[in-house]
């Protein structure tokens, strides 16, 4: 029988996985099993970083990398769901951008670097615009499905209250019970933008991704997995304060 | 002059020939109590959307009370609205606590947040839920859910109050002492009132009055005036009715006032 696991044994077992994880990964080193010139030994990860840091490296390319992700979530997450709530609500405008979003839909963020560099450049905006076209559609359809998914009855409820008007619509009905639709976009969104970030400035933009490819052009492995172990901790840590503000926002469901 | 009527109205469905309602002529007096019975699914909850406004008539005349009534005599100053609606499905909003839910139809109105606040508590003192105002809809039961939508609709301190089987969905227990707290309000805020139900007796606990709408497209085939003798649940009287309603209901030719011992067989 499977017995329900408390919250006390999921933590434990999950730090166990990481501890058989990282400890087998060192003795794979090792042994020899993985060859060191591909793989970093773990127990060399805590050396490179230390040196990252005192370089200042680490620290700048935090910063940088911050700045393209908030400002590329910003433009994509307040746009993308701003259009994806009109269109849910407003069926003219939904049918007038529907087969615009058929065309640009596919097009993956990466392949929108060519003309960030050249409408842009390779700084931050460049960054920003790669960051915020992924971000976007994500929050897009998130949006957009939350507003078509809203019950029907609660319009009519406003109107038999007497906000039955479009902005009474929008700001009594829609927004609010859109919200956990909304939300759960922002949080993919958070995810999502932290992958982009890495091809938004795999290019040259200064940041965590060119430092991680400057480091695996002189094949410093160690270095690589610095940077891809920041990325994972930043993508945590800003995950855990978004579940702050959901919280905040959907108090209702609680 | 009725506070509210309908003259030959008729619906149809998206606005082909097949009517859902037709040459329906109804007047809604002050202070009134009037019960719209009938079948299920024969258009009643669409003729209460049509007085409310929510749904255009194709044919007639619609004339809901007047914004300005309240306000010549006086009460809440135009902060108010005309008509107020109670739902089948108390249709509460899950975000807002009970609290705000209740004050949803004052919004826009220009009252301060003081006013608001504390005309959502008067109504929610009302129906009995004055200490449940702060919590999530979803923490009340379903008789609790209805109570605050009836608040909802009182707090707009409207002229007519039109309710769709607002009991419709609750046990037999909840019902009754919702129906007894519903007179009790109706008699202290004089309120006029349209109330739909399929329940026959139900209508003959509550209404002055039973217009009773049948048929397909749905017309208004037999009305009752209601008093205090009818009201004797199981009373000679109230049987009588009871089957005078039936037939109305069925189509049938009204019985009348024949002896209750024939009509209890009908």
């Amino acid at each position: 029988m499977k017995a329900a696991l408390s919250r006390r044994q999921r933590v434990a077992l999950s730090g166990l996985g990481l501890v058989v994880f990282f400890g087998g990964w060192e003795a794979a080193v090792r042994t020899g099993l993985l060859p060191s010139g591909m793989v970093p030994a773990p127990s060399s990860l805590w050396q490179a970083w230390l040196d990252e840091v005192h370089g200042g490296f680490w620290q700048q390319a935090i910063l940088d990398s911050l700045s393209h992700y908030a400002l590329g979530l910003l433009f994509g997450s307040v746009l993308g769901a701003l259009i994806g709530l009109l269109c849910g609500m407003v069926p003219v405008l939904d049918a007038f951008l529907a087969g615009i979003v058929h065309l640009l839909r596919p097009v993956p963020g990466l392949a929108w670097v060519p003309f960030a560099i050249l409408w842009f450049g390779l700084n931050t905006s460049g960054a920003t615009f790669v960051i915020a076209i992924s971000v976007f559609w994500i929050n897009f359809y998130a949006a957009y499905a939350a507003v078509r998914s809203v019950d029907p009855e609660l319009y009519e409820l406003a109107s038999a209250f007497g906000h039955g008007s479009f902005l009474g619509r929008l700001f009594k009905v829609v927004l609010p019970a859109s919200a956990p639709g909304v939300m759960a976009g922002l949080r993919t969104g958070l995810g999502q933008g932290w992958m982009s970030v890495v091809a938004a400035e795999l290019f040259g933009v200064p940041g965590i991704g060119a430092r991680m490819m400057q480091a695996s052009s002189l094949l410093a492995t160690d270095v690589v997995v610095v940077y891809m172990l920041t990325m994972a901790l930043l993508y945590a840590v800003t995950d855990f304060l978004f579940g702050f503000v959901r919280l905040r926002v959907l108090r209702w469901q609680a | 002059m009725p506070l509210a009527r309908l003259d030959d109205v008729g619906l149809s469905h998206d606005g082909g020939e097949t009517f859902i309602l037709r040459h329906v002529s109804l007047n809604l007096h002050k202070g009134e109590f009037v019960a719209l019975l009938g079948p299920s699914g024969v258009g009643k909850s669409t003729l209460l959307r049509v007085l409310m406004g929510l749904s255009k008539p194709s044919e007639g005349t619609v004339t809901g009370p007047q914004d300005d009534t309240g306000a010549a005599e006086g009460r809440s100053a135009g902060k108010r609205r005309a008509q107020a609606l109670v739902f089948q499905d108390a249709r509460l909003m899950p975000w807002r606590s009970v609290l705000r839910n209740v004050a949803f139809g004052l919004e826009g109105l220009g009252l301060d947040q003081q006013e608001k606040r504390e005309r959502a508590l008067d109504a929610l003192r009302l129906v009995g839920l004055e200490e449940a105002a702060d919590r999530w809809p979803k923490r009340l039961s379903g008789g609790q859910r209805q109570r605050v939508g009836v608040a909802r609709a009182l707090t707009v301190d409207p002229d007519l109050l039109l309710m769709d089987e607002p009991f419709g969905a609750l046990d037999p227990i909840t019902r009754n002492s919702l129906q007894d707290e519903l007179l009790r309000i109706w008699q202290q805020t004089h309120k006029t009132v349209l109330f739909v139900t399929h329940d026959i007796e139900e209508a003959l606990k509550l209404a002055t009055r039973i217009v009773v709408l049948s048929g397909s497209p749905a017309g208004i085939t037999g009305e009752l005036t209601i008093g205090a003798e009818q009201k004797t649940p199981d009373s000679p009287a109230f049987r009588m009715y009871a089957a005078r309603l039936r037939a109305m209901i069925a189509g049938e030719p009204d019985p009348g006032g024949a002896p209750y011992w024939r009509s209890a067989e009908i």
